[in-house]
């Protein structure tokens, strides 16, 4: 069963050009230039019921509109989209009742009232039996470890707090889709992983349907099996979170304790030194010549141990951002010098 | 329809303990409320000139009594008809993105809107009642005769809606924020506009015609004007029920407004923004 159908689903704003200077201010009074931006172009997944799914792209790559579309805030330019088979920018209360959308930077509860205010009004508002909402209470309160906290205005809390309270807010009515952006920025380390732990162990009790948007790698790392990529407007890569690494990774990492000072003075020919504190030095080695490598650096040095491993996901994510940057780029000097020349 | 009730109610309850968290605030508010009629008990004075040795009679069908009883029901008036920063609270909401919360949920924002309002007033209500009797009290003398029980029954039907028509004003100028982002220097306008068309400044008969009959065509009037000059008894009771008619014509027509801005404009904020 699928949660989540999305198909050539687009999104394109008009954006108001302001040139620099006064001058331009003034001329915006009559004649404004627009600009078309293309937030979300030709997107199409299928999310399945109870998966769950990350969105990884930099700042404006287009993954908080796509939560936006799947919320139905807002309506697509051109494509489809459903959730749960209904059409998300309908608004239907029917849809409304089965999903959450938690913003990261955006407040849903009432900042002079305590957690709890805000709760019972979701009671109300989600049509939550009685008993079943002291029950949720009860688990999600022990389960966040902010049980003690719901009482106390929402504005006295840390962000942390906040952020776990705005998680339960979210979760009381149960939602079969639960919608994150961004659900961990500014928190501390211990708060992260609470969430992250928090979010595991509901995810897997309820089986919810969850896309997740966030930078933090460790996030997705730790919740997710797949992974999707994004990056201007478009899906570059759609698949488990594994394959990135074999995909967009050449290189592995090569941890080598060399015996006293019997070792290389230079490692050229091998792979680029990262780390080097002899008599232990970090490679970083092409993926396929491993094997060479070793019985090459094993042949002529005592070696005491020795270490593979994966580059941090973080950072090959990063060269594939980079990477379809520069593509880009070359594309639209390729494109404006094709311009210019027919001018 | 039943489960409707109980999640307005709790609405209700919810925006009355909020509101109680800034007590001190609302009573400050409240009291130098009364303040600017001391003002206005001295300015008629000299104009009636009841300081003097040959006063006025009456001004336009009112005398000096009349007159500040006047004000002192305007500010009754007001004191439902006026929403402080409601307006502006919806315009907020567009611009800084918190009007996701009512298209996310299964909640109606005007209806959300409207009881949390009507929350504050009985808030506001509970604090000033207070006050209002001693202001009242110690000005007994300006209040020469009691009107019958008719008007008297119209006069608190004209304040409830005297609510109802500043509520649906003043949501639709914030609405207008999913077209403006910024509205606050029509609320300015707005404010302006309406110290002196809803009678706030002088009673509407005092402006010269035609322009006091014109005014008295626009809904205005029933946020100030209209319950006190119900209650000093100016119209007469035909008068009564068919302006309280009309009265219920302009909020049908303002609530429509309402509901026609806000499927517009989360339409468009749906196609724009976001």
């Amino acid at each position: 069963m699928n949660a989540i159908v999305v198909k050539n689903l687009e999104k394109t704003y008009k954006v108001y050009q302001k040139n620099e200077g006064v001058f331009a201010s003034v001329k915006g009074l009559w004649r404004r230039d627009y600009k078309t931006v293309h937030a979300v172009s030709d997107v199409s997944f299928t999310i399945g019921q109870g998966e769950i799914v990350a969105f990884l792209g930099p700042n404006g790559a287009g993954k908080t509109t796509t939560l936006k579309l799947l919320s139905g805030l807002i309506f697509p330019s051109a494509g489809s989209a459903t959730v749960l088979g209904h059409v998300p920018w309908k608004r239907e209360n029917e849809y409304r009742r089965r999903f959450s959308l938690v913003m990261g930077q955006k407040n849903q509860l009432w900042w002079d009232l305590p957690a709890q205010e805000s709760f019972r009004l979701h009671k109300e508002i989600y049509r939550i039996d009685p008993q079943e909402y002291t029950r949720r209470i009860d688990e999600l309160t022990s389960l966040l470890e902010v049980r003690h906290l719901i009482g106390q205005p929402v504005r006295e809390l840390s962000l942390g707090e906040r952020m776990r309270m705005e998680l339960i807010a979210a979760l009381l009515h149960r939602p079969d889709v639960l919608l994150l952006d961004e659900p961990t920025i500014g928190l501390d380390v211990v708060s992260q992983r609470r969430v992250q732990e928090f979010l595991k162990y509901y995810q897997i009790e309820q089986k919810t349907t969850v896309v997740l948007t966030s930078h933090y790698m460790k996030d997705v790392e730790a919740l997710c099996k797949r992974a999707v990529i994004i990056n201007q407007g478009s899906i570059k890569h759609d698949g488990p979170l594994s394959d990135i690494l074999d995909r967009f990774s050449n290189y592995k990492i090569m941890d080598v304790q060399f015996d006293g000072d019997d070792m290389p003075r230079d490692f050229s020919q091998w792979g680029e030194v990262i780390e080097n504190e002899a008599p232990r030095v970090k490679l970083k080695v092409p993926r396929n010549k491993i094997p060479e490598i070793l019985s090459s650096l094993l042949s002529k040095y005592r070696i005491l141990d020795v270490g593979v491993q994966e580059r941090p996901l973080e950072e090959v994510i990063a060269e594939v951002f980079t990477e379809h940057k520069k593509e880009s780029d070359h594309a639209r000097d390729a494109k404006s010098e094709l311009q210019s020349t027919t001018d | 329809m039943i489960a409707n009730l109980r999640t307005n109610w709790i609405i209700l309850k919810t925006s009355v303990e909020e509101r109680l968290v800034y007590r001190g605030d609302f009573i400050f508010a409240t009291l130098v409320r009364f303040l600017p009629i001391v003002t206005q008990i001295f300015l008629w004075g000299a104009i009636y000139g009841i300081y003097t040795s040959s006063p006025v009679g009456s001004i336009k069908g009112y005398n000096y009594k009349e007159m500040v009883a006047y004000y002192l029901l305007v500010m009754v008036g007001r004191a439902f008809s006026s929403m402080p920063g409601l307006s502006n609270g919806i315009a907020n909401d567009v611009r800084d993105g918190t009007i996701k919360k009512y298209l996310v949920q299964p909640i109606d924002m005007l209806g959300y809107l409207f009881w949390a309002r009507v929350a504050h007033k009985l808030v506001y209500y509970l604090v000033a009642i207070g006050p209002f009797i001693l202001v009242f009290y110690l000005c007994r003398e300006y209040f020469t005769s009691l009107p019958d029980a008719f008007t008297i029954t119209a006069c608190i039907l004209s304040l409830l809606m005297a609510f109802l028509v500043g509520f649906l004003i003043e949501s639709l100028i914030g609405l207008i924020a999913f077209w403006f982002l910024e509205v606050s220097s029509l609320i300015f306008i707005y404010m302006m506009l309406n110290y002196f068309l809803s009678g706030h400044m002088i009673p509407l008969d005092l402006f010269p015609e035609p322009l006091s009959y014109w005014m008295q065509l626009l809904p205005f009037k029933y946020l100030a004007y209209f319950p006190g000059a119900v209650f000093l008894g100016k119209y007469t009771n035909e008068e009564l029920i068919f302006e309280l008619a009309i009265e219920v014509v302009w909020i049908a027509v303002l609530f429509a407004l309402n509901r026609i801005a806000f499927h517009r404009g989360t339409k468009r904020y749906s196609a724009f923004g976001g």
